[in-house]
């Protein structure tokens, strides 16, 4: 029913919509990848091509500043969720030997009486970020840090292998009735500081963060404070001493209480 | 001639048990991050909520409505049986299987990444192969409607295909072409990572794939409603329609220039040049021009419709159109919603004015005003014109159905105007808590509490929706008449072959896919240092 076939010039149709949509599409490459950066002084650009390849996304190289650099040593942990998620039996095994040393304080079982953290069933990633960071110095504990400074890599893996493998145990204080605060399920959004349990369990698990659950009030309280206070600043972007800092003392005190009351 | 009548009612009643429960669950949204709730509630349920809710209103709901209608739209408007039932039927159970295979990962709060996925978040594999399920199904439908539209042109040469079937064809082609960014998105970023495969995820390139669906995915959502504004609006108020091939014009340019303006979505991420953003945002300003042609070509054929039923004046005419038919007062609240909804995506799509309304609760005010207002209404009103001849059973209930498209409207709007504007001051959408005990933004609490009120008035308009339905289905026995789609003022014995056919139409949309989509997909993929590490959720709890 066609006067010309479409797919020809001498059909309107096709030159006209062929012809209007490129149109635009030049126009609109040109006002957007030419004009418009060539317009913004800021952007330094040295020319046409220089201005094309910032408006299309390529990389450009920063200018080199120098970096501050902290006064102080930063984790070189990378976190990532797979991270020693599996665990063979012979990393295990070394790892109950390795671990020995740790019993006096850390309990035979992973669980201590004395305040030192638990660390039966903690995450094998956690462990081994927190040894790590004592090696380096990112963490420091004068009782902790000479233990993890003559270990080697491989060392850490096991050990943590070994803590992942151990079943929990609740502390005496088991309370699962508790109510939980707060600051554990809805954050404080005003304050920026998101639920707990959003990372530490329940709500879900951010890789790097430690099971909580039966810890020692005074050692949740300890670390929150040295959080607070910068005494403590291993943890990867700031994300607890972010969240600590704007915590009221009274919270610090609820959310002790009511982990150690976790399983 | 509707034959295969129990293949497209089954269609359109999966759609609506869909949408009644994902409709409960925006209303318990709703309810829970207002201030009428007082207690303390696992966030998580939020999220494994807003999951559920936006997977099922934003995916298989307007997926069954576009293929239900378009089997509907198919046999009335060619006059022939569908060609492909037993496939239609497969598609149809796929939608349905993927749509169960989805939500029971999200039930059980192992994929609460929200519709959007959000990478480098990442859910059970399950959700994503219940969705690229629904997204096949589709598929095998926009496969049927192109066969069947090829069949009918080869066999009446002469004849230019009905409105309703080309514009039905321009949707499913539209579809077909936009879901390959999300499938694209899904199979090879995605699903490796949620099934172990890799542990890092190209969060950037992920979703430019995903802008490319996002945008086209809601004119797919609105061509059902264009669709009933120009074939089943002007017959149901006794009129005609003003102009056929202005609205042939209307859904090309939806075929051309909805797809490749999708980066508007991404004004703030990094990965995108700014050059590229301005690009696809020429392109977004063009999009309106379907729509500006639609309203004028709807308002023209309705006052032809008063003035054959003695309509006079200027503007006296809007009197006397029928206003006791649901189908003319479903259409009238459409377009005001459109107006509104249209008023504030101008704002959404101007980068500079974006900024401030970037991921607030105005851009979830927009969308519902839209989708759920202007384009759902329609639904509505196609299910209550179709129900009679698919049912063989007389729908009267026209109290009934007045009552619930009023509802919807006055709650449409008294829940998005409040929430559209809590969004100007500040408020953040997908959050489950807003502590409005603090003096910041104590104010936004009576807002969000009129939101919560209108959630609830939309919930029961939902209800009544349904229950005019099952009514129909228990109504006294009424063969009805064939049905048939608006004609036009003067019906062109032919036309130009441009306006009958897709060839070119497609050629320009895949042509502008790849002028304004090729560059930033294949830098993001020649990148290697732009992958990130998956943050698995749900996993260790
Ligand atoms: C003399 C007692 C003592 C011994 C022995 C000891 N630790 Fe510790 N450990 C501590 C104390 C105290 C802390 C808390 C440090 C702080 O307050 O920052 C700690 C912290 C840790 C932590 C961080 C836990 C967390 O949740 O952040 C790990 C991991 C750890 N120790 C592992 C070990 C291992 C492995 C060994 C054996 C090689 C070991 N410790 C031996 C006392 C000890
Ligand atoms: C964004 C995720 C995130 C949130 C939210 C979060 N934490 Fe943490 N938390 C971490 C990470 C990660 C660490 C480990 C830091 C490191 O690398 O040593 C940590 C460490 C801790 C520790 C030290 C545990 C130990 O054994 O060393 C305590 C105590 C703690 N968090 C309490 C809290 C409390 C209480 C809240 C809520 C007010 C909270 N956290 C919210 C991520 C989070
Ligand atoms: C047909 C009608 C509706 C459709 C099509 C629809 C669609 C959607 C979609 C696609 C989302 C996005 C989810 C996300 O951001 O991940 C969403 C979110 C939401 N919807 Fe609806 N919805 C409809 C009705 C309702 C109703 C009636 C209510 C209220 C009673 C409601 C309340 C919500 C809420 C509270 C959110 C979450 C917003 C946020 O936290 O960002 N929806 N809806
Ligand atoms: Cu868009």
């Amino acid at each position: 029913m066609s006067d010309h076939p479409l797919f020809s010039t001498r059909n309107p149709w096709f030159g006209i919509s062929v012809g209007i949509t490129a149109g635009v599409a030049v126009l609109s490459a040109v006002v957007g990848l030419i004009w418009l950066p060539l317009l913004q002084p800021h952007l330094q650009l040295t020319g046409v091509w220089d201005a094309i390849c910032s408006a299309a996304g390529v990389p450009r190289a920063a200018v080199q500043e120098t970096a501050v650099k902290p006064d102080f040593k930063t984790s070189n942990v990378v976190m990532t969720s797979e991270m020693l998620t599996k665990a063979d039996q012979v990393s295990i095994g070394r790892g109950a030997t390795l671990a020995q040393r740790c019993a006096i304080c850390h309990g035979p079982q992973g669980v201590s009486d004395a305040h030192s953290p638990n660390l039966a069933g903690q995450f094998a990633a956690v462990t081994y970020k927190e040894l790590n960071d004592f090696k380096t110095g990112a963490r420091v504990s004068v009782v902790m840090s000479p233990f993890a400074a003559a270990m080697s890599d491989q060392d850490m893996k096991d050990v943590a292998a070994y803590y992942a493998y151990l079943p929990r145990v609740p502390s005496n204080n088991l309370d699962t009735g508790r109510p939980a605060p707060a600051v554990v399920v809805t954050g404080a959004p005003m304050r920026n500081i998101p639920p707990c349990g959003s990372c530490h369990g329940d709500i879900d698990n951010k890789a790097g963060s430690p099971w909580l659950g039966g810890q020692s009030v005074v050692y949740i309280k300890a670390q929150l404070e040295a959080f607070a206070s910068g005494a403590r600043r291993n943890d990867i972007s700031q994300q607890m001493r972010n969240i600590a800092r704007q915590m009221t003392a009274e919270e610090i005190d609820q959310v002790a209480h009511y982990y150690e009351a976790q399983p | 001639m509707l034959t295969n009548k129990r293949l497209i009612l089954s269609h359109f009643w999966l759609a609506f048990i869909v949408f009644g429960a994902a409709l409960v669950l925006g209303a318990w949204q709703m309810f829970v991050r207002s201030p009428l709730n007082t207690w303390h509630f696992n966030p998580e349920f939020y999220y494994r909520s807003v999951t559920a809710h936006g997977s099922a209103m934003g995916y298989v709901f307007p997926t069954l409505i576009a293929m239900g209608f378009g089997y509907a739209i198919t046999e009335a408007s060619l006059g022939k049986e569908l060609v492909g039932r037993r496939w239609a039927w497969a598609g149809f159970f796929l939608v349905a299987v993927g749509a169960v295979v989805a939500m029971i990962p999200v039930s059980l709060g192992l994929a609460s990444v929200l519709y959007t996925f959000y990478p480098p978040m990442v859910g059970n594999p399950f959700y994503y192969i219940g969705v690229v399920m629904v997204v096949v199904g589709s598929w095998i439908w926009v496969a049927l409607m192109v066969i069947n539209f090829v069949i009918w042109k080869r066999d009446n040469p002469d004849k230019p295909v009905p409105l309703a079937m080309y514009a039905n064809v321009a949707g499913c082609l539209l579809w077909g072409w936009t879901a390959v960014g999300a499938a694209l998105e899904i199979l090879f970023l995605i699903l490796p990572v949620a099934l172990g495969l890799r542990s890092t995820i190209d969060a950037g390139l992920a979703r430019v794939f995903f802008s490319w669906t996002l945008h086209a995915i809601v004119y797919f959502w609105l061509i059902p409603t264009y669709i009933a504004y120009y074939t089943i609006f002007p017959r149901a108020i006794g009129g005609r329609l003003y102009s056929d091939a202005m609205a042939r014009i209307s859904f090309i340019l939806f075929v051309v220039v909805a797809m490749p303006i999708g980066v508007h979505h991404l004004f703030a991420d990094p990965q995108v040049g700014a050059g590229i953003k301005f690009m696809h945002s020429v392109f977004t300003g063009l999009v309106a021009l379907p729509t500006l042609l639609t309203v004028f070509t709807i308002c023209a054929s309705a006052e032809i419709a008063s003035r054959l039923r003695g309509g006079q004046g200027a503007f006296g005419w809007i009197r006397s159109l029928p206003w006791s038919n649901p189908i003319m007062l479903a259409t009238a609240l459409s377009l005001v919603m459109l107006g509104f909804g249209g008023a504030g995506g101008l704002i959404n799509m101007s980068y500079q004015l974006d900024a401030t309304v970037h991921n607030t609760q105005w851009i979830t005010g927009h969308f519902h005003l839209i989708f759920g207002g202007a384009i759902v209404i329609m639904y509505f009103a196609i299910a209550y014109d179709l129900w009679p001849h698919l049912t063989g059973r007389a729908l009267d209930s026209f109290g009934m159905m007045r009552t619930q498209l009023w509802l919807w409207f006055i709650g449409m709007i008294v829940t998005t105007f409040p929430w559209h504007y809590v969004g100007i001051l500040g408020m953040p959408r997908r959050m489950a808590f807003y502590d409005y005990a603090n003096p910041a933004i104590a104010p936004q609490a009576f807002s969000v509490t009129m939101s919560a009120i209108g959630g609830f008035i939309l919930l029961l308009s939902g209800v009544l929706f349904l229950l005019v339905l099952i009514r129909g289905q228990f109504g006294a026995r009424d063969e009805a008449a064939a049905y048939r789609f608006a004609v036009p003022l003067h019906m062109p014995a032919r036309i130009p072959v441009a306006l009958n056919s897709f060839g070119l139409w497609l050629a320009l949309m895949v042509g502008l896919t790849v002028v304004n989509y090729g560059f930033p997909i294949a830098q993001l993929m020649a990148l290697s240092e732009t992958n990130v590490p998956a943050v698995y959720v749900g996993a260790g709890r």
